[in-house]
């Protein structure tokens, strides 16, 4: 206390990092929870490596047929040369479970990027805006909501690319037919946040003093409203990878020449395992399973840290942000709870 | 306060569900529509332009879109769907044959989900943050986290390929379904049917079918209930009155099923309407899988065959068949709560 003549008073502060979106979980959790996060931060970290590095990472392309001593064969049980086997297109198993992992980051990229800018650009209206616009929104909305979101991915699906197409035409088709899906969510939760912070003193005043009304929007209330989305976010990225899979396994995937899709080939190993051939199966099976399971713990976490019932006692809400975030717990299945 | 108030609630959640179809339906028809008309999608690289333009003006696809979008309205509104193009079948028949088949494999699944997900909730629920909660919790996850068809086929190469305990696909075997044909009529749920043939073998034989089918979509579902049922009994356990009856001397187990389960209940209910799409969704994924020819293994073969008509009719049934069960579970919701109104 003596030296806070000539020291700002900074030191009381936590460090700019400590209140970054993860950090600031992953310093709060403690136990079970934090090895939860740590799990679900691991296995994302390794996938996104993959994908980024799959080129350097597969032995072979993703579409390659043949090496050095010709054709790979078909249906080629694990070897030296092929070390999860070949499909019974006569692919590298394992080099298009690597090469898979580069098409789901895409579209996982893609598609939030775009339902986060659409979902919080029509949250920001509709809430602010209100009267019809909102309600004819809203409706909408929940209308797409309570759709089996396969369903309408699918008929997304045809109108972007009548089905198949190349690698960039494949991920927007999957990416687009995705947000389709995932609108509403960002919709609802945006709105929600916006008509709770429009009504705080600090947007009267804005307004008493005469800002315009894009300037309240974005500084005042986006700002303001932005505190649960990096739930979804997680909750989003695994249901891409799964909606990505699935349409790829109804056969609306990428073509196996344009890129390598698990989804895809999932449905091309149907008929093997009858016939007893596992590996074409359950390699691209399980890399499907364990990117879904990191992002999800990741989820799981942030969603349980943000529930002042769910998370492990500690200490209680410390921001309104959390308070709010525990008012709407943003797991898929809740979120039609709180609607 | 009941009286009133409720029946005023139930009519305006019944009118509530005409937006939503009318908009699904809609929503469907012009999505599908923007990609050109039903015929050129599914024939255009079989027939001639002169046959295709012939087709085309036959079905009517030719005239202006609001024309045909309110003719659709319209049959949509009278049950009329049309007819598919690749075959020829009445979608109202195709909807009728293979709905039954679907339903009966969510009726399965749903059995499932329950006897799993909910007594599984509950325990992870008492044992918070231990061993026992931590091990369900990894199993809620990992049943979200696999794709319903990797699962199902992890199953089938275990119990159907490996062990040969278990069919591999469909939903009889050849003798049965012959022995349900021979029935003046069928319900179409097999279960039903095998058991009207009266023979135990054709029962035994449907249920050995539906065995690995149900478990697929049902542990899926199963893992939504445990985490549903979890969060929401943890609530009520933390409340005062459940300390009290504690003190009371009211035994653990006692504790558990009556005075958390029950209050936790409502919400459960109300979020299992709306897990009805994601059971509708991952039947259409499962019933590709096992062969189970139902409207979801139509569905993608329909779409295989890009017969976009055929696909309209069943995405609009699916679609008020989600919206009727929602609102049905609203009214179940209104009912057991007096809190939920109006």
């Amino acid at each position: 206390m003596s030296d806070t003549t000539s020291v700002p008073t900074v030191q009381v502060r936590p460090p700019w990092w400590h209140r970054l979106p993860i950090i600031q979980q992953l310093r709060q959790s403690v136990g079970l929870q934090r090895g939860m996060l740590v799990a679900g931060l691991v296995i994302t970290g390794i996938f996104v490596v993959v994908a980024i590095f799959a080129p350097l990472l597969a032995p072979y392309g993703f579409n390659q047929l043949r090496g050095p001593d010709g054709l790979f064969g078909a249906q080629q049980p694990p070897s030296a040369d092929h070390l999860l086997g070949t499909t019974v297109g006569g692919y590298d198993v394992l080099s298009r479970v690597i090469w898979g992992a580069q098409t789901a980051l895409l579209v996982i990229l893609v598609a939030i990027v775009l339902s986060v800018f659409l979902g919080i650009a029509l949250g920001l209206l509709s809430g602010y805006i209100g009267g019809w616009f909102d309600r004819i929104t809203i409706v909408i909305a929940d209308a797409i909501y309570a759709f089996p979101s396969l369903l309408l991915a699918i008929v997304a699906a045809i109108v972007i690319s009548g089905g198949q197409s190349s690698l960039w035409g494949g991920i927007f088709a999957a990416a687009v037919s995705i947000t389709v899906v995932f609108i509403p969510q960002y919709l609802r939760v945006v709105r929600a946040e916006v008509l709770r912070v429009k009504s705080e003193a600090f947007v009267e005043s804005a307004k008493v003093v005469g800002a315009s009304n894009a300037r309240i929007m974005f500084r005042h209330v986006l700002r303001n409203s932005t505190r649960t989305l990096p739930l979804i976010l997680t909750l989003n990225s695994s249901e891409a990878i799964l909606t990505l899979a699935g349409l790829g396994f109804l056969g609306f995937g990428i073509e196996p020449s344009a890129a390598a899709e698990w989804g895809y080939d999932l449905n091309k190993s149907l008929s093997d395992v009858t016939s007893g051939i596992w590996w074409t199966s359950i390699f691209p099976g399980l890399a499907i399973v364990l990117v879904v399971l990191g992002v999800t713990l990741i989820g799981e976490s942030l969603n349980d840290l943000a529930d002042p019932r769910l998370r492990a006692r500690r200490k209680p809400a410390e921001t309104p942000g959390q308070a709010v975030a525990a008012e709407q717990p943003a797991a898929r299945e809740e979120l039609g709870e709180v609607l | 306060m009941r009286g009133g108030g409720f029946w005023r609630y139930l009519l305006v959640r019944f009118l509530l569900i005409i937006p939503t179809i009318f908009i699904l339906v809609t929503l469907v028809f012009f999505l599908m529509r923007l990609t050109g008309d039903p015929i050129t999608a599914s024939l255009g690289d079989r027939l001639t332009p002169d046959q295709l333009a012939q087709r085309i003006h036959d079905a009517g696809y030719d005239r202006p879109i609001l024309v045909q979008y309110l003719e659709y309205l319209g049959n949509v509104f009278t049950g009329n769907f049309g007819s598919s193009i690749t075959d020829g079948r009445p979608i109202s028949e195709i909807l009728f044959t293979y709905g039954s088949a679907t339903l009966e494999l969510v009726i399965y699944s749903l059995i499932v989900a329950f006897i799993v997900g909910i007594p599984l909730g509950m325990v992870a629920a008492y044992f918070r943050d231990r061993w026992g909660d931590a091990g369900l919790r990894v199993f809620a996850i990992l049943s979200y986290a696999t794709p319903v068809f990797f699962a199902g086929l992890v199953l089938k190469l275990i119990f159907s390929v490996w062990l040969k305990v278990l069919p591999v696909a469909g939903r009889a075997s050849t003798r049965t379904e012959i022995k349900i044909q021979g029935l003046d009529s069928q319900t179409g749920i097999y279960f039903i049917d095998a058991l009207r043939t009266g023979s135990s073998a054709a029962v035994a034989d449907v249920l050995a079918h539906a065995v690995l089918p149900a478990l697929t979509l049902g542990l899926l579902t199963a893992g939504v209930f445990l985490r549903l049922v979890r969060t929401n009994v943890i609530g009520t356990l933390s409340r005062d009155y459940v300390d009290a009856a504690r003190s009371r001397g009211v035994g653990e187990y006692r504790l558990v099923r009556k005075h958390a389960l029950k209050p936790a209940l409502v919400p459960i209910i109300t979020v299992i309407g709306l897990q009805i799409a994601l059971l509708l969704g991952g039947a259409v994924l499962t019933e590709t899988t096992f062969e189970w020819k139902g409207l979801g293994f139509q569905l993608a073969d329909y779409l295989a065959k890009r017969d976009f008509v055929a696909v309209q009719g069943i995405v609009a049934l699916l679609a008020v068949i989600v919206a009727v069960t929602n609102f049905i579970v609203d009214i179940v919701a209104a009912i057991l709560d007096p809190r939920v109104r109006y």
